[in-house]
Formats: structure tokens, sequence, C-alpha cells
């Protein structure tokens, strides 16, 4: 049914980043280079370099004048892109949220990594986590072949006239941006036909008709911005699934906003993020064969959260395991923890449900210690236990003090 | 190119009337120079506002007052924001997407807090990758927008509202950063400073960081009336007084030469004749030490730059 070709390349997450970029044919580039996000930009550096893309490259000297300059590049109609990582999204968080409420559809990559203190460079999610809320598409993937796929996908969501809104295309440090693994590269002219031009109805290079871009709103107006982007990312929703639709028309890949695995009859569904996505996948499969009700949910758009999408592929469940790679301090629980418990109670589902909080700063998590949550949500749930915050992995002697 | 004050007088300038700001303002009557100069030229601009008092005081949603392409995202950025923009149009017009063929330069205009300070690293940057781009310093030498707190532009022993005058302390107890000479440290083809007095002067400083290729830098004395707290009609005769006085050298600088403007005195007349008309010089003012203090920097860096020029 698929006609398009691929090519089978070994690639990281960071050179499946920058291929895509490459592919879809990127106007501007501005980054600043962090570990681990910097092997995408060099990368890329190096398609310029050689002449293969035709690329206007700002090599900045600072993440907040990387996102200040793709700003002022995608406000003059240029397809513009950027990359970073934990410390360096940190400096760039003034300009993230103002990217959103100008309805500019740029494509971030984001490697995530631990925020400091202290300083660590390995994965977690709590760079990201620190812009969930500033108007953002926010897309996670397990693998560079997803790193892939959803950076084409997030150029043509971004750039959809029904959306208009910045896209993050987030992997997981080291993790995913760093491994070796064998990814399908569809065809230059075909992702080219994917995404197709980019066509901005303003342009501030449009000298016959001038306009002006970021003003100073008072009260009277404000209001309404903030809620425009509110609007954009709910109605991404319907554009997010067509366009997804269209990809798996187009390449026989299917793409959700919940990757379900073994999920429709399963009492227990563990849910996570990213990487740690396929080593939950391998412990549901040792789990089932031991005759465990499990199953597993992969979340790979987490903005917009859409939990009656989360529930509609678990019909069954009863307890959830909810994954969190990074914290929320001095509340309930973590990022995801938390959407999903207050999305039970908006849709009247009363479940059971702990917060599995794990590798921050890159702290190793194995299929053991996913199967001893396992054996913790099992306990709970015949317990009838929910609430909870659990760490997992965390040092013994630190438990004991 | 020296220009007409009839002719560009009589045209209608791309930076409109019906703005917010206060009435007699110094930005205000720069940038309108600023207009008429870019139009006598018939050059296409894009302009990237940093935060501050021009920019408040023109964009309040849904009016403007620029028929310029105009563009503001934070306080601090204005010099990044503009290179993106730069950036894009080279792009786009490499890769046959927007056809212009008019001559086109990319401005950042900020305050000194834009410049001086937060925006000091972003500018750097800016300079440093060569984009064409013209950055303009409107230097009211203080955060005027958020109410006349002290920047690294604010002179030694004004009253701000963060380096108050007082019984202990006398104000701002350092001398201003020179931002001329770090801009020209990047090794930019062009800089000058203005005065909107010397009008003449500052449209041909203007047009030339217009036409030159590459990074080029304005720094402009703009008065604050409530800032600089003096009489709303006296922001034209204090930007004569401060280069009278020797306060702002007018001073060019192109690949490698400085220059003297001619508008520059021949005798400096007493510094008084600046400070005395702007009350944020009062506590200064009754201490005749302070005044020394005061009069000694301005000297010194007078004689820098009269030495810098070549000048005797
Ligand atoms: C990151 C950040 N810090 C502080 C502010 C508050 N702020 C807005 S404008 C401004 C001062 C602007 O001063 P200046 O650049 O000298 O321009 P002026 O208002 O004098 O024209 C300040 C402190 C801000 N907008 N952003
Ligand atoms: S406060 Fe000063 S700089 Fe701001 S508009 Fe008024 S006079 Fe102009």
């Amino acid at each position: 049914m698929v006609a398009v070709k691929t090519i089978r390349k070994s690639l990281t997450g960071a050179q499946a980043a920058a291929e895509a970029m490459k592919q879809v044919d990127v106007d501007v580039v501005a980054a600043y280079p962090i570990t681990p996000q910097t092997p995408i930009v060099q990368e890329y550096a190096q398609f310029v370099a050689d002449g293969i893309v035709n690329t206007e490259m700002i090599q900045v000297e600072s993440e907040h004048s990387a996102m200040s300059a793709v700003i002022g590049a995608a406000a003059s109609g240029a397809r513009a892109t950027t990359a970073t990582s934990a410390q360096g999204l940190a400096y760039m968080w003034e300009m993230v949220g103002i990217a959103s409420t100008l309805r500019l559809p740029i494509v971030m990559n984001i490697v995530n990594r631990a925020l400091s203190g202290p300083l660590n460079i390995h994965c977690d999610h709590s760079d990201a986590m620190s812009i969930r809320d500033l108007g953002w598409i926010m897309l996670f993937s397990e693998n560079p072949q997803e790193v892939y796929y959803n950076n084409i996908l997030a150029f043509r969501i971004a750039e959809d006239p029904r959306v208009f809104l910045p896209v993050a295309v987030n992997q997981d440090g080291f993790i995913t941006s760093h491994c070796v693994e064998a990814v399908d590269v569809l065809e230059d002219e075909f992702v080219k036909k994917f995404v197709g031009d980019y066509k901005y109805p303003y342009t501030l290079l449009d000298f016959e008709n001038p306009i002006s871009v970021g003003e100073w709103a008072m009260p009277s107006h404000y209001f309404e911005f903030r809620v425009s982007v509110q609007k954009a990312i709910e109605d991404s929703v319907p554009v997010i699934e067509e366009i997804f639709d269209k990809f798996y028309q187009e390449t026989g890949v299917k793409f959700d906003f919940f990757e379900g695995y073994r999920v429709e009859d399963a009492d227990i569904v563990f849910i996570s993020m990213g990487s740690t996505s396929g080593t939950v996948r391998y412990v549901v499969d040792r789990m089932r064969s031991k005759g465990g009700k499990v199953g597993s949910i992969n979340v790979r758009v987490f903005r917009p959260f859409r939990i009656d999408k989360l529930l509609n592929i678990i019909p069954n469940a009863k307890y959830l395991v909810v994954m969190d790679r990074s914290l929320s301090f001095g509340t309930t629980g973590s990022p995801l923890y938390q959407d999903i418990t207050s999305g039970l109670y908006s849709k009247d589902r009363c479940l059971l449900v702990n917060n599995y909080v794990y590798g921050l700063g890159g702290r190793d998590i194995t299929d053991t210690d996913i199967e001893e949550v396992y054996e913790h949500a099992l306990y709970s749930m015949s317990e009838g236990i929910s609430g909870q915050v659990v760490y997992v992995g965390l040092n013994p002697s630190f438990v004991k003090k | 190119m020296p220009v007409n004050l009839k002719q560009i007088a009589g045209v209608e300038l791309k930076f409109t009337k019906g703005h917010r700001m206060c009435a007699g303002c110094g930005v205000a009557i720069f940038v309108r120079e600023l207009s008429a100069a870019a139009q006598d030229l018939g050059i296409d601009l894009v302009f990237s506002n940093a935060t501050g008092c021009l920019e408040v005081t023109t964009s309040v949603y849904p009016e403007s007052s620029w028929k310029y392409p105009w563009i503001h995202s934070a306080f601090e950025n204005a010099s990044a924001t503009i290179s993106g923009v730069e950036r894009a149009y080279y792009a786009l017009k490499a890769k046959g997407k927007i056809n212009h063929d008019k001559k086109v330069k990319f401005v950042a205009i900020a305050g000194d807090g834009g410049s001086y300070d937060i925006g000091l690293q972003s500018m750097s940057g800016a300079m440093e990758r060569g984009h064409n781009i013209l950055f303009i310093s409107y230097d009211n030498e203080a955060y005027m927008n958020t109410g006349y707190q002290r920047s690294s532009a604010t002179p030694l022993y004004a009253n701000t509202t963060t380096a108050p005058f007082g019984k202990s302390v006398p104000g701002k107890t350092q001398p201003r950063k020179d931002l001329f000479a770090i801009a020209v440290a990047h090794g930019i083809p062009y800089a000058a400073t203005v005065s909107i007095y010397y009008w003449n002067d500052l449209i041909t400083k203007v047009q030339k960081a217009l036409t030159i290729e590459g990074p080029t830098f304005i720094l402009s004395i703009t008065p604050c009336i409530p800032g600089w707290a003096m009489p709303t009609g006296d922001a034209v005769s204090l930007s004569k007084s401060a280069v009278e006085t020797g306060y702002w050298p007018l001073i060019e600088y192109e690949n490698g030469v400085y220059k003297w403007s001619p508008s520059n005195p021949k005798q400096l007349k007493p510094i008084e004749e600046f400070v005395s008309k702007q009350k944020r010089f009062e506590g200064m003012l009754k201490k005749p030490e302070l005044v020394e203090h005061f009069r000694q920097e301005v000297i010194q860096n007078y004689e820098k730059y009269k030495k810098l020029c070549g000048v005797a």
C-alpha cells in the first residue's frame, strides 16, 4: 500500500534530528551549544559548511539570543529552528513564551537534561517540564527513529494555518541523542512534499505593507491574546490527528497521542514518556508471560494533553503507574501525574494512581527497577493505595536519613 | 550628504504622530530625525525595538506609530531579534522567496538599559557576527520606562530612584560607562555620537550608518523630561548645551579613524550650564567638590576623544 521508499541508516538521535532538519530545508538555524544537544547543531553546521543545505546559520552568543533570532526569522517568514537542553532552555525561557504568543511556527529540538543544581548533564525531563505551560506543542520521542519522524511531523503541525504554534521535539539526553540505532530515512523528495512550503500570512519583510509584531497590550487586550493561544493549542488536536493520519496513509507509520501497548484488557497500566517506554514494554511482555494483566502507554504528545484519548485506550484499567522523570516541588506529584489525576477527576473516572518518580539526573532505570514498580503496583492495587509518590531507585542510605 | 531642513520638515514621517511619549521627550524628537534621515535616503528599514519608553509608548495595541516593519520581542534582545530578521531576509532572497531590490538596513533600537546593561551581550554578539545592522542606543541616561532607575549610562552624582541622592550617598557614585568605546572595540566599520539639536550632523551620520555595510552604531543623547527633572521644552536646548559644555562630544569613527565633528565648540562653556537646568543634579550642585569631580570626569572624557580624533 505504501509506495514511499526508505533508506536504513545508522544514526544517533542527534543525527536523526539533523537529518530531518536537512530534509525539510530550514531557512534559518540559530543555536548555542550545550551538552547533550551539541551534536545536533554540529552535524547541521557541517551540512552548511559542505553546501548540502541552503540555510543561514547564526552562531549566537547565548540561548536567549538563539530563541530571539529564531523569533525574528520566523516573523520574517522564514522556516526557523533551534535546539537546546536544560540550562539553555532555562536561559531562553523568557523567549519561549513569547514565541508561542506571537504564534510563530518554530520547531525546537530539546535534548532532555536535568536542570541545575547541582550541575548535571544527564537525562531527565525537568527542562521540558519547565515550559509545559508556555503554549508549545510538545512531542516526545522514544528512540532516534521517533526523533526523526517527530521532526518531520513537527514542521507540518507547526506550520498548519489552523495551528501556527511552535513545536518542541523532545528526546532523552545521551540515551537517545548519543546512541546509534537503525533509522529508516524517508526520501528527500517525499519529506519536502509532505512538509510543504512554509507560508506565513504576515511577514516583517513586506516593506509595502509594514506590520508591527509584538506590541504592548493593555489589560483591554492582553487576556484575548493569551486565550487565543489556548484556543490554538486546543484546535491543534484535530489537525495533529489529521497529520498523523496522512503520515500513516503515505508511509505506513502510525502515530497517536498515546501509544498503547497490550492495554485493552490491562488492569495495571504504566504511563511513561521518552526512552523509558521501551524498557517498560519489555517488562510488560515479561509480566504478561507470567499471566499479569498489564499494559503500557507511551506519551508521544504531551501538549496538548488529551486525557480523553488516554482513557479511551484503557477501558479496563484499575491502576495507573505514572512514571515521571521530573519533580514538581511542593505539590501532590510530578507533572505527568498531575495531568493524569486532574484529568481523571474531570472525566469522572475513579482509578487508583500512584506516581513513580525515577531517573532524575540520569539515574539508571532498569528492567529490574520496573519489575519492582510492578510489584509495588500489584500490592497497592490489592490494598487500594492511591495518591502516593514513590521514588524509584533512590539511594537506600538517603532513604534511611 | 547634508540635507535641507525645509525639505525634510515637509515629509510625512513613517514614525507617526499619535504616540504616547511625554510632551517634549527627546527620544521622540530623535526618532523623528532618524526617520527623516532614512526617508531622505530612500532606504528601507526594519526596526527591532527593545522594551523601554520608545516601545511602550509607540505600540499600544491595536495602534502603532510605526509605518516601518517593526518588531519587539523583549528588553535585552533587540540585536538578537534583528539578527534573525536580517539572516531571514538574505536566506529568503537567496531562495527567491522574496523579491526586494531596494537598499535595506536592519535597525536595533534600545534605550541605555537595552544597550549599556541588559542588552549589551546581545548587541555585542550581533556586532561580532557582522550582521548588516545599525544599532542605535537612545541614551536618556536611566531606565525611564520603569521610573528613572540608574543605568550604567547614568552620570556621576545624578539622582535616580535606585541611586538616590541622600545624606550618606551622593546619588550615583560611578561615572558613565563608555559604550561608544565598547562598540568600536568590536571592529565595526562605523560608529558616531549625535545630539538632536545638531540635526544636520545627526542626519549626515545616521545616513552614513545606514548605508555602510555591516554593523554600525549610533549613540544619541536624548533628554528625558521627568527623568532629568527638567522643564518640558528643554530637550533640544539641553542636547545643545551637552555638546557646548563638552559633556557630549560629537564624534565619528570610520574604518579605524576617529573624527571630531565640526559642530563641537571652539571653546567649552561651563558645565553648570548643562547640569543646573536638571533637578537630578540638585544635590550635586550644592556641593562644590562634587561638581568639581563631575567636571573633571567630563573634561577627561572630552580630552580622551579629542586626542583620539587628533584634535589639538
Ligand atoms: C528581563 C527584564 N528585566 C526587567 C524589565 C523591566 N524593564 C522594562 S523597560 C526597563 C527599563 C528600560 O530602560 P532603557 O533601556 O534605558 O529605556 P528607556 O525606558 O529609558 O527608554 C526595565 C527595567 C524587563 N522588561 N525585562
Ligand atoms: S519618560 Fe522620558 S524618555 Fe520616556 S517618554 Fe517621557 S520623556 Fe520620553
